[in-house]
């Protein structure tokens, strides 16, 4: 009975360390991610709003590219009459 | 890093005295503070803030190359630098590199599995790697010899627990960077194969990665079946930045080109857009109408629009800013299982179910005609002019040497 009672502990103990250990891990990483500086979305909406404005220009797909540039221009052509 | 950290806070070591229950009672604290500090930074949305920004207008594209050849579902696609060049893997266990200007196969290899859900180019060029249900990432150095049996010089990189979701070269041919049904990313050495990162914090499948850009330093973002979103540093392998606000499988996830932000693309027919220095999400993309999963998902090189192909074979554009769809894209007889921009940004791929890859972009230059009304010239196939009026405002294609209409 006693051994019985001995392995029950010792299983429980075990578990309850392995529990502890990943307890510890989460409040870790918690504390890590708590510690982070954020800033407001107003500014990181307006910094990827002039990200988007900046570079427009410089995308082709927002601009299209003139069939004489388009490295994937058709090739069929149909003339105009 | 992207943003700044309180040190000492962050590197307070837990004490060996502390017990469960302490331990328990900080973590529930800690995630309450967590979510009252991100809820009072979250003083405006996304939308509201672009109001002021012009719409996209009409917006259409048409496809220019159609990639035949695949025996099966195409899982998988990467572009070559060289902006012309296209690795894709399929079902059947092929991989086939293609020439998309010319839409010839340049090389061909049959894997010993199938399902090869992953495929890159290395950044030289001179290599592709590609993996699934072996478990392993293999790289397959592309010889100029079209004969040679390129399933001679295979390497086996990686090696997971279960199948391979995806991988990708780092900055150069040397590492490379594999994410897996077994729950973890890996980071590799090419010439060794030896494991040179591990990153554990997923609960379950990885089902996708992607690099920060290379300016914005060593770290790489993962969506998974456990509908989080981790930001990993790759040096020290730990969780830097965790998001849970979809609803479903996490299938693609890619960086705003700044390198502030990056998309998802989920089973929950949604994409939605997460703010790193912000630390939450800031906008999401959905409508009513659409109720079935994204696969993957693209910005295009402004970040202004997002591409995302989805299991309904369609393709939906979104303006990022204003969160509108601009254009929904037919032409897949089945799902789009992946979606690439261009390098250069000139065009974009999608893979399907369908076995084809199809390049589509912007095509001409429009501009927009002052007057009030515009007469249209069409152009038959029997080549009979009829006049139609059309009302303004009307973009009239302008191009030197023909008009073209059609699909």
């Amino acid at each position: 009975m006693c051994d019985h009672q001995c392995f029950v502990y010792e299983i429980v103990k075990m578990s309850g360390s392995s529990n502890l250990v990943a307890m510890k891990k989460i409040v870790q990483q918690l504390r890590f991610e708590a510690s982070i500086n954020r800033v407001k979305v107003s500014q990181a909406a307006a910094d990827l709003q002039q990200f988007c404005m900046q570079n427009a220009l410089q995308d082709p797909l927002l601009t299209g590219v003139s069939s004489s540039t388009n490295p994937f221009r058709p090739q069929k052509v149909c003339s105009f009459l | 890093m992207r943003f700044s950290i309180n040190p000492e806070m962050a590197t307070q070591e837990v004490q060996p005295n502390e017990t469960l229950t302490n331990l328990k009672a900080e973590s529930d604290t800690l995630k309450t503070k967590l979510e009252d500090e991100r809820a009072k930074l979250h003083d405006v949305e996304l939308h509201q803030v672009a109001e002021k920004v012009d719409g996209l207008g009409q917006f259409i594209m048409k496809t220019r190359r159609t990639l035949k050849g695949h025996g099966n579902k195409v899982l998988c696609m990467d572009w070559c630098k060289d902006k012309r060049r296209i690795v894709s893997s399929s079902q059947d266990g092929k991989v086939i590199v293609w020439d998309a200007f010319t839409t010839n196969k340049e090389h061909a290899v049959t894997m010993p599995c199938t399902w090869v859900m992953a495929c890159a180019y290395a950044p030289s060029g001179c290599a592709v790697a590609c993996g699934g249900l072996d478990n392993k990432c293999s790289v397959y150095p592309l010889s100029l010899d079209k004969n040679e049996n390129l399933a001679a010089k295979k390497k086996s990189v990686a090696m997971h627990t279960n199948y391979l979701s995806a991988c990708s070269f780092t900055n150069s041919d040397m590492q490379i960077l594999t994410s897996s049904g077994d729950g973890t990313c890996a980071l590799w050495d090419v010439e060794s194969g030896q494991l040179l990162q591990s990153f554990h914090g997923h609960a379950a499948d990885v089902l996708c990665l992607d690099l920060a850009p290379s300016e914005t330093g060593n770290t790489f973002v993962s969506g998974g079946c456990d509908k989080k979103a981790n930001v990993w540093d790759m040096r020290s392998g730990q969780c830097i930045q965790s998001f849970e606000t979809h609803e479903s499988d996490i299938n693609s996830v890619r960086y705003y080109p700044s390198g502030d932000a990056f998309a998802s693309g989920s089973d929950d027919a949604t994409c939605r857009l997460y703010d790193l220095r912000a630390d939450r999400e800031v906008a999401i993309y959905s409508k009513e109408s659409i109720i079935f999963g994204a696969s993957s998902v693209d910005f295009s090189l402004s970040g202004r629009l997002l591409f995302g192909g989805y299991n309904d074979y369609t393709i939906n554009v979104w303006d990022v800013l204003k969160g509108t769809r601009v254009s929904i894209l037919f032409g897949h007889e089945n799902r789009v299982s992946t979606l690439r921009l261009s390098p250069d940004g000139t065009a974009f791929c999608s893979g399907s179910w369908d076995h084809t890859l199809r390049v589509r972009d912007r095509g001409y230059h429009l501009e927009p005609v002052t007057s009030a009304t515009v007469c249209l010239i069409l152009v038959s196939s029997s080549s009979c002019l009829s006049l139609m009026p059309v009302p303004s405002p009307f973009y009239f294609i302008r191009t030197a040497s023909f008009i073209t209409f059609g699909p």
